[in-house]
C-alpha cells in the first residue's frame, strides 16, 4: 500500500497547535515532515501540560506529543544568519512550508513568502495565524477565547442571562490547522496542474466566522441577532443534556415525528393536546416545565437504556462522554480510533487517531519526535554536510 | 483565472449542514459540484411555515411563492453548485445517477449507512461504474460498529465526542456549544481527506473509499486532553472563560445590552500592560497580583476590578485601548457586529450574491485565502432542479425529448413532490 503524500517533503516551523496539527495531518498520509524547532526549549508547546506523572518534562507533555506524531526532529536557530541560510538551502527542494508565527516574523526573518518563492517556485507556503496576512487587526494578539469572540462564536455560547462561554480545548486553532490542511491540499493539486506553489494564508478569526453561517444567514435575511440559548438549540426542546438515574444522556429531539416519537415513548403522549407542548418549539417556550415533567422517567433510567431504547424509536440520543470516558466508548473501539504508540520517554500510550478509514492511502499514526531527535540526519543527507560543519554549527548555536 | 479544483468533477448526495458545507468549500476552490436533489425530500427537510419564521430563514420572513429557492441556509450551503433533481428510488433516477459517477471524480453522502447499499450505490458498486471514483462517507458514528446506525446531529455528537465535558460554567453540567459545531468539524475533515485522495488518485489513477466518522473527527480535536488523562491520572475540569496557566482570563460585561468583552493575560508583561492600560490603579500594584500564581488564586477579585473598569467603557473602545498596549482582547461580537467587522471587511471575507430569488445578500466566504487559485464565487445557489438540462443534456447527452419524458414521468422537475 503507497501512502498519498509519499515523496511530499514538508518544513514546519510551527508553534502550539494550529501549524503542529496541519503538519500531523501531512505527515499521517506520507509526507515527510521536518519539525523545526529553536535550539534548547524547541516548540513552546513542551513546555505545556500535562506531563507524564505531572513531571514537567520536554518529552512529555501531552500538546506537544499529541500534535507532532509521525514528524522529524530538527533544531534550528532562525535567529541566527546561518540558520535562516539553511532554511532556505531546505527550502530548495521542500513541497510545503507550515508556519503559525504571527505576520510580523517570517519577513522579520527575510524569510517572507516572497524571498522563498525566489528560492523555490513549486513551494506552498502554509500562513496560519489569528487574523491572517492582512488587514487592521493583523498585529493583534489573540488566543483561543479572542478567537472564539471576535469569530462570533462566544457570543451563542452559554446562558442568556450570563456571560458568553469559550469552548473547549483548543478549537480555533484546530480550525486554523483544518483548513490550513485543505488550503495545502487544493495549492498542491493546483500545482500539479501550473507547476507553480503559492501562499495559502488562513485567518483563524474568520475560520471561526465561517463555521456558524446560520447566524450570519439569519442575521442578513430577517434582521434577527441569535442569542445564547443556554445549554440549548434552535428554540427546539428536548435538544439538550440531561441527568437520569446513573449519569447524564443526550437527546436531540428536533422534528415534530421525533417529538411525538419521543412522547409515546416516555408515556407522555398526552402532552401533544397541551397548547404549551404540541410541538418542539412550543415545548422550548415552556422548557422547565417540561423537564419537570420528563424528570420521573429520565430518573427512573440509566444512560444505557436510554440512549439504546430512544435510538431504537428514532429518536436522536447520544451517551455524554467526557475525555476519559469516550476512551471506553464501543463505538470508537470498534473502529479502533485509539493507537498505542511507543515513546522513549513517555512510554506507550493510547493517542487519538484520525476520524476517516481510508482504504486505498489510509493514515499511519507514528510517534512525535524528540526535540532535535534527527539534526544530523536530515543536514548529512538533505544538504550533504559533514561532521566538521555541523560541530561548528553546533558551538555557534545555530542546531 | 481558474480555481484550485478546476477539472475535478463531484457528485454531492448531501442534505443538512456537514456535508453541503463541505462540498461547498470544494465547489468554492473551483471543482465542479453536482448536487443531486431527491424532490420528495426536499418537503420534509423544508421546516414547515411556522417553524421557518421562528427561526428566521426566508427573505424578511417572506418565503414566497417558491420558498425552497428562498431558504437562507439552501443558498449559503448551495452556493457555486450546480443542482439536478433525481429520484433514487425509480429505475431512471437511479440509472441516471449511475452514469453521473462514471464521468466524475468523487461522491459525497451523508446519509445514515444504510441507505447507499440500499440504492445498490456501496463502494465496490460504484467502483465497478469508474475505477477511479473517490467515494466519501460521513455518517455520524462511522459505517461500521455497535453504533452505526445511531441518528445523530451535532448537538448530540458535541456530548458524545467528549467536547461539552469541557465547555461550560464550572461546577455545572457539560455544555454543548451554541451552534452545533461537530457539523462544520467533519465537514473540514471531510474535505482533506477528499483532497489527499484526489491528489493520489491524479497521481495514480486509483480512486478509494473514505468512511469518515463524525464524533471521532471532535474527539480527534481534543487529542491532547485524552493523552492527557494517559499521562497523568486527571480529567480536566469544566473552567468556563478561566485558563489553567493563563490570568487575568475573562468575559467581562461592557456598556450596553449583553456588551462583553474577552480579555486574556498570557504572561507578567501582559499583566503590566494592562496595569499601564488601566491608568495603574492601585489595585493592580498590590503584590499578590504580580505573579501568575497570585493572580490564579485570587482570580475573583481580579474579575471585579476588571469588571469596573469595563462596564462604562465601550467593548471596542476597551479592546483598541487594550490591543494598543499590548494585551490580548476582542469584543464578544453578536451576527450583527460581526458581519461588519472592519477587519474581516478588509479583508474583503464576506461574500455579497445576488441570488435571482432571495435577492442581494452577504455570506460568509471563505477562511482560507489561496494567492495564485483564490476561492472565489462563481455563481448563486441553484434553484431547485435548475441544472438539469445542463448537466442531464450537456453531461450525459440526453436529448430533449428524454429530457421531457423524465420531466413528464416525474423523474426530475423544479419543485418539490410529496412523499
Amino acid at each position: 500500500m503507497t501512502a498519498a503524500l509519499q515523496g511530499i517533503r514538508v518544513l514546519d516551523l510551527s508553534r502550539y497547535v494550529a501549524g503542529a496539527y496541519c503538519a500531523k495531518l501531512l505527515a499521517a498520509f506520507g509526507a515527510e515532515v521536518i519539525k523545526v524547532e529553536p535550539p534548547g526549549t524547541g516548540d513552546p508547546a513542551r513546555a505545556v501540560g500535562p506531563f507524564l506523572h505531572d513531571r514537567p518534562d520536554p518529552e512529555t507533555s501531552a500538546l506537544f506529543l499529541y500534535l507532532n506524531t509521525g514528524k522529524r526532529g530538527l533544531t534550528l536557530n532562525l535567529k541566527h544568519p546561518q540558520g535562516r541560510e539553511i532554511l532556505k538551502a531546505l527550502a530548495r527542494d521542500t513541497d510545503v512550508l507550515v508556519e503559525n508565527f504571527a505576520p510580523r516574523v517570517m519577513p522579520s526573518l527575510g524569510l517572507d513568502y516572497a524571498t522563498l518563492r525566489a528560492v523555490n517556485p513549486r513551494l506552498v507556503m502554509v500562513s496560519i495565524s489569528n487574523f491572517g496576512q492582512s488587514g487592521p487587526y493583523r498585529d493583534y494578539k489573540a488566543n483561543d477565547m479572542i478567537a472564539y469572540a471576535l469569530g462570533g462564536y462566544m457570543y451563542l455560547n452559554g446562558h442568556p442571562q450570563r456571560p458568553p462561554l469559550s469552548g473547549g480545548g483548543h478549537q480555533p486553532a484546530y480550525q486554523g490547522a483544518l483548513h490550513g490542511y485543505s488550503g495545502a491540499m487544493a495549492a498542491l493539486m493546483a500545482r500539479q496542474q501550473s507547476g507553480q506553489g503559492q501562499h495559502v494564508d488562513v485567518s483563524i478569526q474568520a475560520c471561526m466566522a465561517s463555521i456558524h453561517q446560520f447566524t450570519i444567514n439569519r442575521y442578513v435575511y430577517v434582521g434577527r441577532i441569535q442569542k445564547r440559548l443556554g445549554n440549548r438549540y434552535q428554540r427546539a426542546h428536548p435538544i439538550t443534556i440531561y441527568p437520569c438515574r446513573d449519569g447524564l444522556v443526550s437527546l436531540a429531539v428536533s422534528t415534530l415525528e421525533q417529538y411525538e416519537r419521543f412522547l409515546a415513548l416516555t408515556g407522555l403522549t398526552v402532552l401533544l393536546e397541551d397548547a404549551r407542548f404540541a410541538t418542539p418549539f412550543a415545548c422550548s417556550e415552556h422548557a422547565a416545565s417540561f423537564d419537570e415533567l420528563l424528570a420521573p422517567w429520565l430518573q427512573a433510567r440509566g444512560k444505557h437504556d436510554i440512549v439504546h431504547r430512544c435510538q431504537e424509536n428514532r429518536i436522536p440520543a447520544s451517551f455524554v462522554n467526557d475525555v476519559a470516558e469516550v476512551m471506553d466508548d464501543p463505538q470508537y473501539r470498534f473502529r479502533g480510533f485509539w493507537h498505542d504508540l511507543d515513546h522513549p520517554v513517555a512510554g506507550r500510550q493510547a493517542y487519538a487517531g484520525f476520524p476517516f478509514h481510508l482504504t486505498a492511502t489510509p493514515p499511519v499514526l507514528q510517534r512525535a519526535c524528540l526535540l532535535g531527535e534527527h539534526t544530523e540526519d536530515i543536514l548529512t543527507a538533505r544538504l550533504g554536510c559533514n561532521r566538521t560543519q555541523l560541530a561548528d554549527w553546533r558551538t555557534q548555536g545555530v542546531i | 483565472m481558474n480555481g484550485a479544483l478546476h477539472g475535478v468533477r463531484i457528485i454531492d448526495l448531501t442534505r443538512v449542514w456537514a456535508g453541503p458545507h463541505a462540498t461547498r468549500m470544494l465547489a468554492d476552490m473551483g471543482a465542479e459540484v453536482i448536487h443531486v436533489t431527491g424532490r420528495k425530500l426536499v418537503g420534509p427537510l423544508t421546516v414547515s411555515q411556522e417553524t421557518a419564521r421562528i427561526l428566521g430563514v426566508y427573505p424578511d420572513d417572506e418565503p414566497g411563492e417558491r420558498h425552497w429557492n428562498r431558504n437562507s441556509q439552501t443558498n449559503d450551503l448551495m452556493r457555486n453548485k450546480y443542482d439536478v433533481t433525481l429520484e433514487l428510488d425509480t429505475p431512471e433516477g437511479l440509472s441516471l445517477l449511475r452514469r453521473l459517477v462514471a464521468v466524475s471524480d468523487v461522491v459525497v453522502e451523508n446519509y445514515s449507512p444504510r441507505v447507499m447499499p440500499k440504492f445498490g450505490l456501496d463502494y465496490p458498486r460504484l467502483q465497478a461504474l469508474n475505477p477511479g471514483i473517490i467515494l466519501c462517507s460521513m455518517p455520524g458514528y462511522g459505517s461500521q460498529g455497535p453504533h452505526r446506525s445511531f441518528i445523530s446531529y451535532g448537538t448530540n455528537v458535541d456530548p458524545a465526542s467528549g467536547l461539552a465535558s469541557l465547555m461550560g460554567y464550572p461546577g455545572e453540567m457539560p455544555h454543548m456549544s451554541g451552534n452545533a459545531y461537530p457539523d462544520p468539524v467533519a465537514a473540514l475533515f471531510a474535505v482533506g481527506a477528499i483532497l489527499t485522495a484526489l491528489y493520489h488518485q491524479r497521481r495514480t489513477g486509483q480512486g478509494q473509499y473514505i468512511d469518515l466518522s463524525q464524533a471521532e473527527a471532535t474527539t480527534a480535536l481534543l487529542g491532547e486532553a485524552s493523552l492527557g488523562v494517559r499521562l497523568n491520572g486527571v480529567v480536566p475540569p469544566r473552567m468556563g472563560n478561566r485558563h489553567p496557566r493563563q490570568a487575568p482570563h475573562g468575559c467581562y460585561p461592557c456598556r450596553g445590552d449583553d456588551a462583553w468583552v474577552a480579555i486574556a493575560v498570557g504572561s507578567d508583561d501582559e499583566w503590566r500592560a494592562l496595569a499601564r492600560a488601566l491608568g495603574q490603579p492601585a489595585w493592580c500594584a498590590e503584590a499578590r497580583f504580580a505573579a501568575l500564581s497570585g493572580r490564579l488564586q485570587h482570580h475573583d477579585e481580579l474579575d471585579r476590578h476588571i469588571a469596573e473598569w469595563t462596564a462604562h467603557r465601550d467593548a471596542y473602545e476597551v479592546m483598541h485601548t487594550l490591543q494598543d498596549a499590548g494585551v490580548p482582547s476582542g469584543v464578544v461580537v453578536n451576527a450583527e457586529q460581526l458581519v461588519n467587522d472592519p477587519h474581516l471587511r478588509d479583508r474583503e471575507f464576506f461574500w455579497d450574491i445576488d441570488h435571482p430569488e432571495a435577492g442581494m445578500r452577504r455570506y460568509a466566504g471563505q477562511p482560507v485565502r489561496l494567492s495564485a487559485t483564490p476561492a472565489r464565487l462563481y455563481r448563486p445557489a441553484p434553484c431547485l432542479g435548475q441544472h438539469n438540462d445542463q448537466v442531464l443534456g450537456g453531461m450525459l447527452g440526453l436529448s430533449a425529448d428524454e429530457r421531457a419524458a423524465l420531466r413528464d414521468k416525474g423523474v426530475i422537475g423544479d419543485h418539490p413532490v410529496p412523499r
